[in-house]
């Protein structure tokens, strides 16, 4: 098992504070967009981008940096802050998001954002998009990796479990998926809406290394994704258990943030208890 | 009609001797690749070769991600699976990224004759041609099909091939250039111009023997291939010079070239035009000839449709 210092840590939260800080910020101005789906997946992207993905900002086509695919789209001013803090494009242009003319879209758009590795937005593509570069991957003998965040909602779609069966049968150990398992989705719970349970049983059965996680707990999500990449002969999944909305109690498992713009008073108590998580350490 | 070649054999012989020649074609297929003839592809180059069961919408967005990664897929499947069931990863995926993925529809029209309208593909050209950034390209025999293949390889973009089950008269011959884009004249003619694509340009070429012979009708014949881009300047100059307009297709009547051809005509020149093809119906189960004739597609309905068109001429 892999060592991650306190230090390390402590950054990476520092971070995943900021970036859901930039995502309130991103669509309280563009007056539109997805902030629950943004802000459970924080600590994922984040660890993903500012610890564990192979990648150079400052050449975005190097041909050996692992890919990570936003399956779940709408989740892009989450993507955006990363890319941005990353050094892809000035950090300005957040506060373009969805306005004509803008290098960013309302969903990740590969010819226009630099660092987005593929246009996601209707759910159910990003699976089976990493199938594919996976295949490429080993057809290559290339020893990138493929990530691919999903959402729990988006699972309903039954393209994902196609590009299950295929993941299985190239013996993809090259790709990992994460679910960002928030149990909401656009038009209430997951268990009412769609029930997914038993999640892990499904995957598993499907041949997937399969991983439960807590998807807010940076360390446990840096140890997983290091451990999935030591796994031979299967693709991996690691089901990461996250609040929709966290970090803003009045945005918490609440299936209206899904897709909802602040008002300015719920605007302003949003960045306070944002900050405020940062003061309590 | 004699010299018949089977166009999906010549799609699979085709796809083996790129594969020969280019490293990064990679082959998709939907379990249909021994109708296909995907199979010749499998059995040459089998760590090439994915055949993704019956998914397609897996296996087309599976093209995308191996295009990103730098490989030329082809992706096969019949023409009515990858235009309706994996379209919306055709246009997410594929048209509005401007990947580089070759979608190779097989079974168009009529051609999986016996199958039932389940398995006719009437449809498809007419929802290629609306998504941006596609190339929707369809051949009219074994060699254009041939050629087809190596230009589409060499092209940097999406393309929907769409491709017949059927063995066709022989057109072309092995020194025929062929341009995405550029229509072609077959047939030199004043009083009206014939625009046929796929397996209805020989039917077309048929019907203007008769005309000339039979009616006095000095018909001008051209093929379309690349239904999108379309060939304007070819359009608009038959319409210049012969004043009426027939379109022919394996296809409805709505949508497909019948379309195309109008749209440009009535931006240019609105001449006075009818329309070869299905009649916003289902067919049904039957021999590919009798379906033909009976859905309108026959040389006689050619004949028809021209001599009714010239009457409106002005």
């Amino acid at each position: 098992m892999s060592f991650h210092s306190e230090k390390l840590i402590a950054e990476l939260t520092e971070m995943a504070r900021n970036l859901r800080i930039q995502v309130v910020k991103m669509i309280y101005k563009a007056e539109s967009g997805h902030p629950g789906g943004s802000l459970s997946a924080a600590d994922i992207v984040t660890a993903l981008y500012f610890h564990h993905l192979n990648i150079d900002p400052a050449q975005p086509h190097w041909p050996e940096r692992d890919r990570f695919i936003l399956s779940k789209g709408h989740a892009a001013p989450l993507l955006y802050a990363a890319l941005a803090e990353r050094g892809y494009f000035p950090k300005e242009e957040l506060g373009t998001l969805r306005s004509i003319g803008s290098i960013l879209q309302g969903h990740p758009d590969i010819l226009k954002t630099p660092g987005v590795e593929m246009t996601t937005g209707i759910l159910g593509h990003g699976l089976s998009v990493g199938v594919g570069m996976a295949i490429g991957a080993k057809l290559d003998h290339k020893n990138y990796r493929i990530y691919v965040l999903l959402g729990d909602g988006e699972l309903d779609t039954g393209f994902n479990w196609e590009a299950a069966l295929s993941a299985h049968k190239y013996h993809l150990d090259n790709l990992t998926a994460i679910v960002d398992l928030n149990g909401v989705q656009l038009d209430g719970p997951t268990n009412e809406i769609m029930p997914l349970e038993p999640v892990v049983d499904k995957w598993r059965s499907f041949n997937w290394h399969t991983i439960e996680i807590d998807g807010h707990n940076i360390k446990q999500i840096l140890d997983t994704l290091d451990e999935t990449k030591h796994l031979h002969g299967k693709p991996s999944i690691i089901i990461a258990h996250t609040i929709k909305g966290k970090g803003v109690s009045f945005m918490e498992n609440k299936s209206i943030w899904h897709g909802r713009v602040p008002n300015k008073e719920e605007f302003e108590i949003a960045l306070k208890e944002l900050q405020k998580e940062n003061d309590n350490g | 009609m004699d010299n018949l070649a089977s166009i999906r054999d010549a799609f699979g012989r085709a796809l083996v001797k790129l594969g020969e020649k280019n490293e990064k074609v990679v082959v998709l297929d939907a379990d249909v690749s021994t109708s296909t003839r995907t199979a010749f592809f499998h059995e040459k180059f089998p760590d090439r070769f994915f055949n993704f069961g019956v998914a397609e919408g897996n296996m087309m967005d599976a093209a995308a991600g191996l295009a990103l990664v730098g490989k030329i897929p082809f992706v096969s499947t019949f023409s009515s699976l990858a235009s309706l069931r994996a379209l919306e990863q055709i246009r997410t995926s594929i048209a509005y990224p401007k990947l580089n993925v070759k979608i190779v529809g097989g079974y168009g029209g009529l051609s999986d004759f016996k199958d039932g309208p389940t398995h006719h593909s009437i449809c498809d050209l007419a929802i290629i041609r609306s998504i941006p950034n596609m190339t929707l390209i369809v051949p009219a025999d074994a060699i254009e099909t041939e050629k087809a293949i190596y230009m589409v390889a060499q092209y940097e973009g999406p393309v929907y091939l769409r491709l017949s089950r059927a063995e066709v008269p022989m057109l072309f011959d092995k020194n025929y250039k062929m341009e995405i884009g550029k229509g072609n004249l077959l047939k030199e003619g004043k009083d009206i111009t014939l625009i046929a694509t796929g397996i209805m340009v020989a039917r077309v070429l048929e019907a203007a023997k008769l005309l000339e012979n039979k009616e006095k009708i000095d018909a001008r014949v051209i093929e379309i291939h690349t239904l999108k881009p379309i060939d304007v300047d070819i359009i608009i100059r038959a319409a210049d010079d012969t004043g009426a307009i027939v379109t022919a297709e394996e296809h409805s009547i709505i949508g497909g070239l019948a379309g195309a051809v109008a749209e440009v005509i009535v931006e240019n020149n609105p001449v006075p035009m009818e329309r070869v093809g299905i009649k916003d119906t289902f067919a049904e189960s039957g021999e590919y000839n009798d379906l033909l004739e009976k859905y309108g597609m026959g040389i006689e309905h050619i004949i028809v449709t021209a001599k009714k068109v010239m009457k409106r001429k002005r």
